[in-house]
């Protein structure tokens, strides 16, 4: 298990308890996570589970793939930060992942 | 397989069944649609048929197809396409049913975008998670300027003459209008949020060549205001890294992809459950009778999105589209492996 925070725009924060194996979409569609819409399924296809990695954690996350880096010109306000959290893989590493979820999903 | 560009307006093409969509779903009640001997005309947002597997996934492999451990979205699409061969469906692309209404003698009448019209017995609406729109960017106060100063899509090029002209992205669509629309232009501006982009090779080349002559300018950074007055712009707010500026256009053509919208099927009175369509699980049907609706668009207890259940759903709602459409002949149920007739159909030797 992983427990990973999703901060919103306005600052609240919500605790999802993630399985190992899951990707970080997964988790936050699960407990529902307002503003993660991933419109096509974690397909790495819509740019619609964007997210801004916290400052400590992007060596962990990693950085986005070609394909995602791709992807990525679909989102809107898109930052050294950004990742698309479907293509995000929970592992034991993740525990205690904190990630912004951005003000505007196109 | 039919492709109709143009006909001359105020026609109306009389069927007896029409499917709105052709994705995979749709594709596939053309077959069994076909082994009743019912033709269909399909409509459909995109220029291809194929929807979602076709536009948003055509390289992916699909894992869950009966009989196909690895398909990718284009191949299936292919391999449907190639099923539905014998029944000769006509396809309408880049057309969009806005208006369905009832007709006197109880078929309906289907309105497209493009004014196209159809008297149809039956309707199957196919239509996946809506139509595929382009993405607005979730900027404040856009939507006063569409239309006038910001524009996502080119239907002609010459309401672009002489303006300033911003296009934003850094796929096929911006670089393809980016060359198009430079040689008319009074100054043109590509921005893309970084100096890599997916469109394709020789396009990018070409721009880059425009660039270095000083015909054009390439910015690297993202959109994040716009300034104007009574829809029309007069300058944006670009970021980059060295900080904001603000650019003099007048015209802004963002191309940030498509998006899957219900749109006008919202408005045709059929009974909706948060932006789906109930249906029965005997026939598909919908509230209205002789409306059908099959594949991801419509929900019943137990619905999964997925496209084997798709097909299923296609299969039943055959039955009972033969029973309205040849309400005097009976249906004798058939095998396809065994059923000389089907076969003949098919086109078997």
């Amino acid at each position: 298990m992983a427990k990973i925070t999703f901060i919103q725009p306005d600052g609240s924060k919500q605790v999802v308890e993630a399985t190992v194996g899951q990707t970080v979409m997964e988790a936050a569609k699960l407990e529902n996570v307002p503003g993660i819409e991933a419109e096509c399924g974690g397909a790495c296809a819509c740019a619609t589970c964007h997210v801004y990695i916290a400052e400590g954690w992007r060596e962990k996350t990693g950085a986005p793939s070609e394909m995602e880096e791709d992807m990525l010109d679909f989102a809107f306000d898109v930052r050294t930060e950004s990742r698309l959290c479907c293509q995000i893989k929970v592992t034991e590493e993740l525990d205690g992942l904190i990630v912004q979820v951005p003000a505007k999903q196109f | 397989m039919t492709m109709v560009q143009d006909r001359p307006p105020g026609q109306i093409i009389e069927t007896d069944v029409v499917i709105i969509g052709a994705g995979p779903v749709a594709l596939f009640a053309v077959f069994e649609l076909g082994l009743l001997d019912i033709r269909a005309h399909l409509i459909d947002i995109l220029d291809k048929p194929g929807g979602q597997c076709a536009e948003l996934y055509p390289e992916k492999p699909i894992y869950d197809i009966p009989g196909l451990p690895v398909v990718t979205g284009q191949e299936l699409t292919d391999r449907l396409m190639e099923q539905i061969k014998p029944f000769d469906p006509t396809f309408h692309l880049n057309e969009r049913v806005d208006e369905i209404s009832k007709h006197d003698d109880g078929r309906f009448l289907l309105k497209t975008d493009v004014g196209t019209c159809f008297l149809t017995k039956v309707v199957v609406i196919g239509a996946g998670g809506g139509s595929f729109t382009p993405k607005r960017p979730p900027i404040d106060g856009i939507e006063a300027y569409e239309g006038t100063s910001v524009h996502y899509s080119v239907r002609r090029m010459e309401v672009f003459r002489d303006k300033n002209i911003l296009i934003v992205g850094g796929g096929d669509s911006a670089l393809d209008w980016t060359l198009s629309l430079q040689p008319l232009s009074k100054s043109l501006t590509l921005l893309h949020r970084r100096d890599d982009f997916r469109a394709a090779p020789h396009s990018v080349e070409k721009m880059r060549e425009m660039v270095a002559a000083g015909d054009m300018r390439l910015m690297i950074g993202q959109l994040s205001c716009l300034h104007g007055n009574d829809g029309l712009l007069e300058s944006v707010t670009v970021k980059t890294k060295e900080g904001e500026e603000r650019l003099p256009v007048d015209t802004l053509l963002p191309f940030f992809g498509l998006t899957m919208k219900l749109g006008p099927i919202a408005d045709w009175g059929l009974n909706l459950e948060e932006n789906l369509i109930p249906v029965d699980t005997e026939k598909f049907e919908t509230s209205e009778p002789r409306i059908f609706a099959v594949g991801d668009i419509n929900v019943y207890p137990g619905k999964l999105k997925l496209i084997l259940s798709g097909f299923h759903e296609a299969a039943l709602m055959a039955q009972k589209a033969h029973k309205y459409i040849y309400p005097d002949k009976k249906l004798l149920f058939q095998y396809t492996t065994s059923s000389s007739s089907l076969q003949k159909k098919l086109g078997v030797r």
